[in-house]
């Protein structure tokens, strides 16, 4: 089971990758800096397949998509937020990261945490809760469904909207 | 037809019929540029979709402006690999010196009036200032559009700014108005929507001031902003979109901008904005006049007005990057330049500089910083232990001179 990282509201990419990290295309150096500047203990504490859970607005601020990327390379499974920056949002899916909106819940740190991604189901084994993720636009969903925007274009070679 | 605000008529005219907010569509793009953060993703990405030609390589630009010169041989290499795609491909590159990315597309009229452009950074909603619909995007949905030329959306729902008045009061600029905006929306405030920006103050604002207003709706979590076209002066004739009476709009917020003071966003969210009144007196090291916000020609004039015959008080720096090659040009003819480096100002290369983090100026341990910018957040130039407040360049330039915060006179 996935054990969740609990942060706050409005936590900027800035915070998630800073900036003079991001020219780079070796995902591990990503990773080894992912959370640096808001919680320099992030990679002692993280075990891969753990998720982020945080507030509103994760990921606001750059467009950087190492953001995303660098959480991936982290072993992050999951991020569940109450909603996302649309920029990260859109990024995060495009190179299939999960992320999931649930708008309330009650998930504090260190919660044993079970997920579907295909239901949006998330359940809170801790807390014996329940709680169901609002659900994606359908071009959104297939391109989660296909891995990622690189292999649903690689497949579908445009856009399908329905 | 229902009656539509700016951003539903450029998306409708786009995809070849009526759209609204909340519905998805397709659209072909009439623009697009990466810069050397999100470029080199974006390539890796292309060509891992199978993509071999652009789309369209006449519409598509590289910008060599977040860290250049490169500081280190790992962003050099990822330089070399965006001339390579460039010449490969017959795209347009700007390497080092041209400017920040936003302000080489509007120097160049890239970008016009109606157009969808989308650019791999966040403050591309910049453009709006042209009255375009412009939105930042990642790196693998510019390789989306680099392969196919389109793009899917969901049509916005719009906020709508109205900024009454006919003039500001003398130390005030569209800097100012930017930051009571994004205080008044919040840092979410208009997350996944347009704003619009309407009202009698924009036939006396400049594209420059125009273009600081959708630069910062990025600060908001906007995914666009567009100014309405009243006012708007370019050197070709255009087709200018207005809002139809009776448009949609999720919020009205309307701002009395002839009685704005001087504002100031503390640290670490720019949406924490006070009057400058409130703050004068704390003690500055650094100043930075620059960027995709604040650093064109008005900005360095603005600051060069409050600098002339005077210089910098001791133990504090004042870094200033030109937005662009055109805009050095132009600081250097007028003589801008001379009065800013007479006072002390340290000028450096055109790009983003030390916005970012990279280089060209990364704060010390403890350091406070005054910057024209747009983010503050902790560690936005480099430094997790340093602080910057955001304001106009006059309100720096005033600033630097005074060595604490200060009103410009």
């Amino acid at each position: 089971m996935a054990k969740a990282h609990v942060y706050g509201n409005n936590i900027d990419t800035d915070r998630i990758i800073p900036g003079k990290y991001t020219k780079t295309l070796d995902l591990s150096a990503l990773a080894s800096h992912v959370m640096e500047d808001l919680d320099p203990a992030f990679n002692q504490r993280f075990v891969k397949g753990d998720i982020i859970v945080a507030g509103e607005n994760f990921g606001c601020g750059s467009s950087r998509e190492q953001a995303p990327l660098a959480l991936k390379a982290a072993g992050v499974s999951l991020v569940i937020a109450r909603y996302f920056a649309r920029i990260f949002f859109r990024n995060a899916i495009n190179i299939g990261l999960p992320v999931l909106e649930i708008p309330d819940h009650a998930i504090q740190s260190g919660d044993e945490i079970q997920f579907d991604l295909a239901t949006g189901i998330v359940i809170n084994a801790t807390r014996k809760e329940e709680y169901k993720a609002n659900q994606l636009p359908p071009v959104m969903l297939a391109i989660m469904q296909e891995g990622g925007l690189v292999p649903y274009l690689k497949k579908h070679k445009d856009f399908i909207l329905s | 037809m229902q009656p539509q605000n700016i951003s539903e008529k450029i998306l409708s005219a786009h995809a070849g019929y009526p759209v609204y907010a909340g519905e998805l569509c397709i659209v072909p793009v009439d623009g697009a540029m990466a810069t050397d953060t999100t470029a080199p993703l974006a390539i890796k990405a292309f060509e891992e979709m199978g993509g071999e030609r652009l789309a369209a390589p006449n519409i598509f630009h590289l910008i060599i402006d977040h860290a250049a010169p490169a500081p280190n041989e790992r962003i050099a290499n990822l330089h070399q690999l965006m001339r390579n795609f460039a010449s490969k491909q017959q795209c347009a590159l700007y390497d080092i010196g041209s400017g920040i990315c936003h302000q080489v597309m509007v120097d160049h009229h890239t970008v016009k009036p109606g157009d969808i452009f989308m650019g791999a950074d966040s403050h591309t909603p910049t453009y709006g200032a042209l009255n375009a619909f412009a939105c930042g995007v990642g790196s693998t949905d510019l390789a989306a559009v680099m392969l196919t030329g389109k793009i899917w959306l969901k049509v916005p729902q719009s906020i709508q700014v109205i900024l009454h008045g006919q003039h500001l009061q003398p130390g005030v600029s569209a800097k100012d108005i930017a930051l009571e905006v994004v205080k008044q929306l919040t840092i979410s405030g208009a997350t996944y929507q347009s704003v619009e920006y309407h009202g009698e103050l924009l036939h006396h604002l400049t594209l420059s001031d125009r273009m600081v207003l959708c630069n910062m709706v990025a600060e908001m979590g906007a995914k666009t902003g567009i100014v309405s076209p009243e006012g708007l002066q370019l050197p070709y004739l255009f087709n200018p979109v207005f809002a139809d009476k009776g448009a949609v709009y999720t919020r009205v917020l309307e701002i009395d901008a002839a009685a704005l003071q001087p504002k100031i966003a503390i640290p670490h969210s720019p949406d924490d904005v006070h009057d400058v009144s409130t703050y004068i007196g704390t003690p500055i090291t650094y100043g930075f006049i620059g960027t995709c916000t604040n650093g064109r020609l008005s900005d360095l004039q603005a600051a060069a007005n409050i600098l002339r015959g005077h210089t910098l008080a001791p133990g504090v720096r004042l870094v200033i990057a030109p937005a662009s090659r055109q805009v050095l040009l132009d600081a250097m003819q007028d003589g801008t330049l001379q009065t800013l480096i007479a006072s002390g100002a340290s000028v450096i290369n055109s790009g983003c500089g030390p916005c970012v983090g990279t280089h060209d100026g990364v704060p010390g341990n403890g350091e406070v910083v005054i910057s024209a910018a747009n983010r503050n957040f902790q560690g936005r130039m480099g430094n997790p232990n340093s602080k910057i407040y955001l304001a106009s360049p006059a309100t720096v330039a005033a600033s630097v001179l005074a060595g604490c915060i200060a009103l410009p006179k």
